[in-house]
């Protein structure tokens, strides 16, 4: 299909528009797919690429016409290799499927292949991150139930999110993805490389050049961008220590309790107070334990996504900045040419509309992320802060049932001195 | 702080307790609170509370300062003193409120009354003063004496034992202790001139010593190996505690960062801006929240304390037992022995070795004068003996009694105070609870904005 080749001109920064039937806000004059015709003018691309508010709610909310899961991991033993296969299932009533529902098996590799067509078809969107490929601190090992858990979460909320979004939702390589049985044969087709290879090699080339001057919006998304990436990456690190020091405390809190029994043994009246006490302790423990869980597991894995949204961005940012380098290059030449100017003007208008839209795509795409991060932020924290407090209800809960039963006794003691 | 308030102030304390379950708790009638030691346990038997120092006058540590002077070796040095107050119990009971009488005492001086009543009441497991030094530190506490949170917490060490000792049925009579609380100057004196250093340096001699005593009373054995286990438990769960202290310090104070990180980001975010602005002031209360919740539990550690050192005090007791039954057993063997020789000087048969009976046996006979005058030194000696005996019988057997009377007396203060420290404990566990509840709400009240 035409549309997964990326020859290197204009087309290969259009967006995949064969199923634009059902994007109702798009202007349905575009007809990019064969790649041949010329791009309409600017600014009804422009209206194409302005994503409302509105359309964020109805992606979101009783709309929703595609259901994804990523589960079942499994080990898979070759000569050469053991790796990991992960069930993507697919449940969708969209029109474009010919089935409702899909069941097939990825690797990681396979999601990175998915990606990184995604980012070539749509330079300057901004695609959500894929858990890293290893684990740097090497507290996890690669195999570990841990280790595949989070990352299994990680490819299902990557999943879900390519399909929350507006334009890449409708991408043929995500269509794929989700459906063939064999992935490898649709992988093989991709001329992806060579493009690659071009937009590193232009990329470079205009990086000597720099860029004249970047509109005021996106130095501000620039200068945004640096601070998020800092506060998060911060805020990350914070949690870590969080953790650490959270783990350090249910350490010393295990001894801790059995000092209690201990002296237990000595004593008389004094036992089952001081066993009470040490039983006490040891719920808390567990307590301590499950709100460690819920940090690592819950808020953790979102804020290291949006530390890696932070690295996603600032190449989103830098893809942008080089395809406005590349025009104004070429202009430049343009400027300074004395003869077969047409034909390098016509390139140059190219060059033009394909800044235009690719500032287009970031713009409208900056504010779906921005809410986007607001909403998985937001619920992180709120599920973090409700932890909490249900930590401290439970240990409170423990330690007034002890309270309960040592306040019996002095009561009977009343009685039977009044008695005696 | 005036007299009455730092008992009131625990007597407010006890009232609130009642509140909270709603029940009346074991506090007695409203005459008997004033009775109350400072840890808050009824004082033993009521009857008692007329004989007493402590039922006839109200005694409180009020304030703590710092002085400055010269020192035995003639060196300038920095010492803390500790102003005691005693007032009459009947004028306050008369609603009258006359001003305290007071003096200045240092920790030394402390050091000194208790040595006095250890050395003149060996039968009685005495109350143990507060610590001498900070130990079981944890990280951010401060081990320096000069430290305002250690001064404060010994001063209601200081208090503590002297209403302890003042409403124990046997000490609270001594003379040393009515002219401690009550007389600053030459006190130092009165207690020298009673020569109970004397005793003392024996005594601490006779502690550190190792002496087979063939049939202790088995009572007093356990006893010292309840003694003995008691500190070790202690010690052990005291210093688990700071541990747990230390970390959870670190987990609070690590809070503290979401607050400034929050309030750094919010700075660039214009809806989240607030929620995570508001968000981040209560993550700095929360890591703010951890000094009191420390500082409090610190108490908790402290009446564990009492008793790690009170386990010290019962052992010595039961060491003196040691040392009365070995002295006893040593004074037996003695009249045994100078029986015997008796025996052998009367009726001329060896019966054991003795050079005397060697040279007999070589150089002859001794003359019968010689004879005559050994045997009357030795019924001398044996009526000594024998005296000596009886008195170290006595000796022995009033000590197991009244020894035995206080060691109960103690288990049953200890089983009573020990629980009320645990309880105190689960309180003071449940109020960093709700606190945690509170902020984590608020704070998700915050995120909820956001």
């Amino acid at each position: 299909m035409s549309e997964h080749t990326v020859p290197a001109d204009l087309s290969g920064h259009m967006l995949d528009l064969d199923e634009d039937e059902d994007l109702e806000v798009f202007s349905k004059s575009t007809s990019l797919a064969d790649g041949s015709s010329m791009p309409n003018s600017p600014s009804s691309m422009v209206n194409q690429y302005r994503l409302e508010e509105d359309d964020e709610e109805q992606q979101n909310g009783n709309t929703k016409d595609i259901f994804i899961t990523v589960d079942n991991p499994e080990s898979h033993v070759t000569a050469i290799e053991t790796f990991i296969m992960y069930r993507v299932l697919t449940k969708t009533t969209r029109s474009e499927f010919d089935s409702c529902e899909y069941e097939v098996h990825r690797r990681y590799q396979d999601f990175l292949w998915l990606r990184s067509k995604l980012e070539e078809n749509y330079p300057t969107l901004i695609i959500h991150p894929l858990p890293e490929k290893f684990v740097m601190k090497g507290m996890v090992e690669r195999f570990s139930n841990d280790f595949i858990e989070t990352r299994r979460k990680a490819l299902h909320r990557f999943l879900n999110k390519i399909s929350e979004h507006p334009i890449l939702s409708y991408n043929q390589h995500f269509k794929v993805f989700l459906t063939a049985q064999e992935l490898a044969p649709h992988r093989k087709q991709s001329a992806g490389f060579l493009s690659r290879m071009g937009e590193t090699v232009r990329a470079v080339a205009n990086s000597v050049r720099g860029l004249s001057s970047r509109p005021e919006e996106f130095t501000l998304m620039q200068e945004y961008l640096e601070n998020f990436s800092n506060k998060i990456c911060s805020v990350n690190k914070v949690t870590q220590r969080v953790i650490k020091e959270q783990r350090e405390y249910l350490d010393e809190l295990k001894q801790y309790s059995p000092t209690y029994v201990q002296w237990a043994g000595l004593e008389g009246e004094l036992a089952e107070p001081l066993k009470d006490v040490a039983s006490c302790v040891e719920r808390c423990s567990k307590e301590t334990e499950e709100q460690i869980q819920h940090l690592s597991q819950v808020l953790l894995p979102i804020l290291h996504e949006y530390v890696l949204c932070g690295e996603t961005l600032k190449a989103v940012m830098r893809r942008r900045d080089n395809i406005q380098a590349e025009f104004e290059a070429k202009n430049e030449t343009l400027a300074s040419k004395k003869a077969d100017k047409e034909a390098m003007q016509v390139e140059v208008d190219g060059l033009a509309d394909r800044v235009e839209m690719a500032n287009n795509a970031l713009k409208g795409d900056w504010s779906h992320w921005q809410n986007s991060m607001r909403t998985d932020l937001k619920s992180a924290f709120i599920s973090t802060a409700e932890k909490n407090v249900e930590y401290y209800e439970k240990c409170l809960a423990v330690w007034e049932l002890f309270l309960l039963s040592q306040r019996v006794e002095p009561r009977k003691e009343l009685d039977e001195e009044d008695v005696s | 702080m005036t007299l009455c308030a730092c008992v009131l102030a625990h007597q407010t304390h006890q009232e609130e307790k009642m509140s909270e379950d709603g029940r009346e708790e074991l506090v007695g009638t409203d005459d008997d609170s004033e009775n109350m030691a400072v840890d808050g346990s009824l004082n033993n038997t009521m009857v008692e509370e007329g004989c007493t120092l402590l039922g006839r006058m109200e005694i409180c540590v009020a304030e703590a300062e710092k002085r400055s002077g010269k020192n035995a070796v003639n060196m300038q040095e920095t010492f803390t003193v500790y102003l005691i107050e005693t007032r009459p119990m009947d004028a306050v009971a008369d609603g009258r409120n006359p001003a305290p009488d007071s003096l200045w005492r240092r920790y030394s001086e402390f050091e000194l009354l208790r040595n006095y009543l250890i050395v003149t009441y060996p039968y009685i497991v005495v109350p143990p003063l507060p610590e001498k030094r900070a130990e079981f530190v944890w990280h951010k506490l401060s081990a320096d004496n000069m430290d305002p949170d250690f001064v404060e917490r010994r001063r209601v060490g200081l208090e503590n034992f002297l209403l302890r000792v003042a409403s124990h049925p046997v000490l609270s009579n001594d003379k040393i202790l009515y002219h401690f609380l009550t007389e600053e100057q030459g006190w130092k004196e009165v207690v020298y001139e009673t020569g109970f250093q004397a005793k003392a340096d024996s005594w601490l001699r006779a502690l550190s010593a190792t002496f087979r005593v063939r049939n202790p009373d088995k009572r007093f054995m356990e006893m010292k190996q309840y003694s003995d286990e008691l500190q070790s438990h202690a010690s052990q769960l005291l210093r688990a505690r700071a541990k747990v202290a230390d970390r959870l310090y670190g987990v609070y104070k690590v809070h503290g960062n979401y607050g400034r990180v929050f309030s750094e980001w919010s700075a660039i975010e214009r809806e989240m801006g607030d929620g995570l602005q508001s968000a981040g002031h209560h993550m700095d209360a929360y890591a703010a929240s951890i000094d009191d919740i420390l500082e409090e539990e610190e108490h908790y550690a402290d009446q564990l304390k009492e008793y790690l050192f009170y386990a010290e005090a019962l052992r010595a007791v039961c060491r003196k037992h040691e040392l009365t039954q070995f002295e006893l057993e040593m004074a037996s063997q003695d009249l045994i022995s100078k029986k015997q020789q008796r025996e052998e000087l009367a009726t001329g048969i060896v019966r054991t070795f003795s050079f005397k009976g060697m040279t007999n046996k070589l150089f002859g006979q001794e003359a019968p004068e010689q004879r005559e005058a050994r045997l009357k030194l030795l019924e001398e000696l044996i009526v000594e003996g024998e005296e000596a005996v009886k008195e170290k019988t006595v000796e022995c057997e009033e000590h197991v009694e009244r020894a035995w009377v206080d060691m109960q007396r103690f288990k049953e203060q200890k089983d009573k105070d020990l629980r009320e420290a645990l309880i105190n404990f689960a309180v003071m566990q449940i109020s960093m609870c709700k606190k945690g509840i509170q902020v984590w709400s608020n704070a998700k009240e915050c995120f909820l904005k956001m």
